[in-house]
């Protein structure tokens, strides 16, 4: 039986890596068939000026500018509100936190990473009815509330990205600066952290990946299908992952179909600028900084 | 000075404390809104009875079942082929396609998943309409082809790195008695790597029990318990999608906060899982 195995699992083995690459290369070939015929200036403007709607004296209304815009600012939010606290109780989890302690906690993270997106959104909106009730309904479903959610959503791979960081330091290199008389603060800040730069650059790299590309927890907490730029976070907006997916349930025509195409290209753009920015980071980046 | 790294200190702790907190704030407050559900009917009609808000039913059974469906038959279709493409990886490609591979398979996991549906929607499901199982072509079999795909990644890199780390002597022990690279990974290395490979099946089973937008834009989102792998069926992560719209106070709307419930629980049933899987390890693997 073994021995069968043996001798079919090399040819196994080669479909299916074949297969991943042709599934991929069908995947991007598509998508770049049905979107590229549309991909120009008027994609993302329609008829507004570019410089107009760039510099918001003017909304876009048949263009990907407000989803594009939507989406930069939620990235931008999440990712600050994330990073600060995630980084934060990454060190504690590192640098402080005893055996009894860590344990507990990396289990709860572990089950916060596991958590479906969809629930993460979910209490997202169960907040929002939370405060719909007691703000007399002038908070509801908005940017902001979609941040937040966003911000849980990645909390746990920056924690764990900023500990196992910080745990690889090389054991000599962390307690140079100690027997040098450095206290324990300023060994994280000046000396661990500083050495692990380009962990921590990929890894909040990776988060912005997954605040970009989820769909299901801003589903629940405020994007809407046309809202235009919005004014003030407490507004709904529009985003690029959700508009790929209205657009492939409701088209109306191959024009608007076209532009579901294109946004999904543009997302995908994005999110892989972001995969390539983060391995360039980790690769690169120590190099760099230490040798500069 | 002291001052100041007392107040960061303190900090630190109070990010990692209120972060976890908060994971458990989040499944009180899914309770705390499922009540009223939970005093109508009791948890065992909850889970067991169908979806049919006309006649005041509001069981979480159909779905259910469409999660668990999709999930396992897209982990089952996965985990072979995943498997395969980790073994090309580490033992059969030819050494300048391996790192190709390995580097076109995390760059996958930077694809949305949105986009996944988006494509497969236009290319999977009318082939699936014309050819293989009919009807609107929206149903698990689509579903789970995709999620499969999806969660390949996840499984392949977590293989690769479990099989990596068997000690580099004991396969050159191998290459040294003549074995071939097959003999090599079935007598050695699979046999000291499977908690690891155990640990990114579950891993990959968690991913696709979550996924909400796959399923929602290829399994049809039928409310009817499904019978055959042809057939539409709706997920709780669909299903929290699709019952957004309704009225806040329905019972209809309190239902999907028990489906946010059972996810975190089976969550949270796979983390413990997977801590059991990392006790099995031998020897730090």
């Amino acid at each position: 039986m073994v021995r069968l195995l043996a001798r079919f699992l090399p040819g196994f083995s080669w479909c299916c890596a074949l297969a991943l690459t042709a599934a991929v290369a069908t995947l991007v070939w598509f998508l770049l068939r049905g979107g590229l015929p549309a991909s120009n200036v008027e994609l993302l403007f329609g008829g507004t000026r570019a410089m107009d709607a760039l510099m918001l004296r003017r909304q876009v209304f048949d263009g990907l500018f407000p989803a594009l815009f939507g989406t930069v600012a939620l990235v931008l939010l999440a990712v600050s509100l994330a990073v600060p606290v995630g980084v934060a109780a990454g060190i504690y989890m590192a640098e402080y936190a005893g055996d009894w302690s860590k344990a507990l906690l990396s289990l709860v993270f572990d089950l916060l990473a596991g958590i479906p997106s969809i629930v993460i959104g979910l209490s997202g909106f169960a907040l929002a009815i939370v405060l719909h009730r007691s703000f007399d309904g002038r908070l509801g479903p908005c940017l902001l509330l979609s941040a937040l959610a966003l911000a849980f959503l990645v909390l746990p791979y920056l924690v764990r990205s900023t500990q196992t960081a910080l745990e690889g330091v090389d054991p000599l290199l962390r307690h140079t600066a100690l027997t040098l008389g450095a206290s324990k603060l300023q060994n994280i800040f000046l000396v661990l952290l500083p050495n692990r730069l380009a962990d921590l650059t990929g890894g909040i790299i990776l988060a912005v990946g997954r605040c970009a590309e989820d769909t299901a927890v801003i589903m629940l907490t405020g994007v809407v299908a046309s809202a235009g730029v919005p004014d003030s976070m407490l507004r709904q907006y529009e985003a690029l992952p959700f508009y790929v997916y209205y657009m492939s349930s409701q088209y109306t025509g191959p024009e608007e179909l076209q532009k579901g195409y294109a946004a999904a290209i543009l997302l995908m753009m994005i999110c892989s600028l972001l995969f390539v920015l983060a391995f360039v980071a980790q690769r690169r980046l120590k190099s760099w900084l230490l040798y500069r | 000075m002291a001052m100041l790294s007392r107040t960061l200190e303190r900090l630190f702790f109070l990010a990692a404390i209120g972060s976890a907190l908060l994971t458990a704030a989040v499944f009180l407050l899914l309770c705390q809104l499922a009540k009223p559900l939970f005093q109508h009917g009791g948890l065992g009609t909850l889970l067991c009875s169908p979806w049919n808000p006309g006649h005041g039913q509001y069981g979480i059974y159909p779905m259910i079942v469409g999660s668990l469906s999709i999930a396992f038959l897209s982990v089952l279709i996965s985990f072979p082929f995943s498997l395969g493409c980790a073994f090309f990886i580490t033992h059969f490609g030819p050494l300048a396609l391996r790192r190709k591979l390995l580097n076109l398979v995390r760059f996958m996991t930077s694809i949305p998943t949105v986009v996944y549906g988006f494509v497969a929607l236009f290319l999977l499901v009318p082939f699936m309409r014309e050819f293989l199982t009919g009807g609107s072509g929206m149903n698990i079999l689509t579903a789970s082809v995709v999620l499969a795909i999806l969660i390949a990644p996840t499984m392949i890199i977590f293989f690769v790195d479990s099989l990596q780390r068997v000690p580099l002597s004991y396969r050159q022990a191998v290459d040294a008695l003549g074995g071939s690279p097959a003999q090599q990974l079935l007598y050695v290395v699979l046999p000291m790597a499977w908690p690891g490979i155990l640990n990114g099946l579950l891993l990959g089973l968690g991913r696709a029990m979550g996924d909400t937008l796959i399923s929602l834009m290829l399994a049809g989102n039928a409310v009817a318990v499904p019978t055959a792998l042809t057939q539409a069926a709706r997920t709780l992560t669909a299903h929290i999608a699709l019952v957004m719209a309704a009225d806040f106070a329905s019972m209809e709307f309190q239902s999907i906060f028990a489906c946010g419930i059972f996810l975190y629980l089976f969550t949270a049933l796979l983390i413990v899982a997977l801590r059991l899987v990392g006790r099995l390890s031998p020897r730090g693997l």
